[in-house]
């Protein structure tokens, strides 16, 4: 049982996004809703940064859905940190439960198969599920420090700078989830540090929408 | 993607993935190199030349000075957010140098700032260096050892 299917169809009822410099340069920035030009949204770490960010596009999220903080039943979230420490603290700014999930690039399709499952349930209305990370504390949690006068790779991945979130609940937009495919662990044993894209795309899940 | 076993698989997989990365230029990177490294190593024989001539140092007093020099202005160029971008198109011709290590050192200090002076910046600074020391020192009292049993 690799893929379950949503009786109820939950839908996507509002979105929130935000994107550093980097990734607005190009076709993601006419559609996020906040670009930014300092990729460190004004703190004074790149980590309080990617909190900022997160929380920002949680909120974000509820306003889209035109919701208000206490329509939301819970936040399901989790972002590349250790201990997802970014969501734990983006969770502070708000009042509602919060579930922490980690799935590397897979955070937002596991935090959103898992708001799915609860709201076709009926245990919640309105599930926030959402995530972020940001190219620097990556860099650091990953690889290597920023001012290393290292060489990448061609073939080396960027990890975006940005964050993201959506409200999930059982009727409101033509946005559906069908389906949930869960993605086993494959291991082929790629190790290169720049190139972990190539090491996930085995344990590749699907969401139907 | 056809093999029998896990090994199999991985092999193909690892073949697979490596066919989609674009070729190293390996002319190009060597002639940067070359060229960048050999600029370091000029500056080096400025320093030394210099060193020499006006304040009279020689030997390893000489030696020592020039090193001390090359340090402060990988250090520097580090600080100033400059030697990543050398280093990003000099690859080895940056790292080699003394300047590289010390760029090794001073770029996890100016990362792990934000982790406070003590258990951030004093202790994180050597995560990159720390190996090149441990068996430096190592391969450098093995070497002493055998030296004097010679």
């Amino acid at each position: 049982m690799q893929t379950i299917f949503f009786e109820n169809k939950p839908r996507i009822i509002g979105t929130g996004t935000i994107a550093g410099p980097k990734e607005c340069a190009g076709v993601v920035g006419k559609f996020v809703d906040t670009a930014l030009a300092d990729d460190r949204f004004g703190e004074s770490t790149y980590e309080k940064a990617e909190c900022k960010m997160l929380s920002y596009a949680i909120s974000q999220a509820i306003k889209n859905a035109r919701l208000t903080e206490t329509d939301v039943d819970m936040l399901i979230a989790g972002d590349l940190l250790n201990q997802i420490i970014s969501a734990s603290f983006a969770a502070r700014d708000f009042t509602f439960p919060f579930l922490g999930v980690y799935g590397a690039c897979s955070t937002m399709a596991e935090s959103m198969a898992i708001a799915s499952a609860f709201v076709n349930a009926g245990y919640y209305r309105h599930i926030v599920t959402a995530t972020g990370s940001h190219f620097s504390s990556a860099e650091r949690q990953y690889r290597y420090p920023l001012e290393l006068g290292n060489t990448r790779p061609p073939q080396s991945q960027w990890t975006v700078t940005g964050a993201g979130g959506c409200v999930i609940a059982n009727t409101g937009s033509n946005i559906a989830i069908t389906s949930a495919t869960f993605g086993k662990v494959v291991d082929f044993g790629i190790t290169d540090v720049n190139n972990m894209g190539s090491a996930m795309a085995p344990d590749i899940g699907i969401i139907g929408i | 993607m056809t093999g029998k076993n896990k090994k199999n698989y991985n092999e193909n997989y690892i073949n697979y993935v490596r066919s989609f990365d674009p070729p190293t230029q390996h002319f190009k990177n060597c002639f940067r190199a070359f060229l960048v490294g050999g600029l370091i190593c000029c500056i080096g024989q400025f320093f030394r030349i210099f060193l020499e001539n006006v304040f009279g140092l020689e030997g390893t007093e000489l030696a020592g000075a020039t090193s001390v020099c090359l340090i402060f202005l990988g250090t520097l160029l580090t600080g100033f957010g400059v030697y990543d971008r050398i280093g990003k198109n000099a690859g080895a011709g940056s790292i080699v140098p003394i300047t590289g290590f010390a760029n090794s050192v001073a770029s996890p200090a100016i990362e792990f700032k934000t982790e406070g002076m003590v258990y951030g910046l004093a202790a994180k600074m050597f995560i990159v260096a720390g190996p090149i020391i441990v068996f430096g020192v190592l391969a450098g009292t093995l070497v002493g050892i055998i030296y004097l049993l010679l």
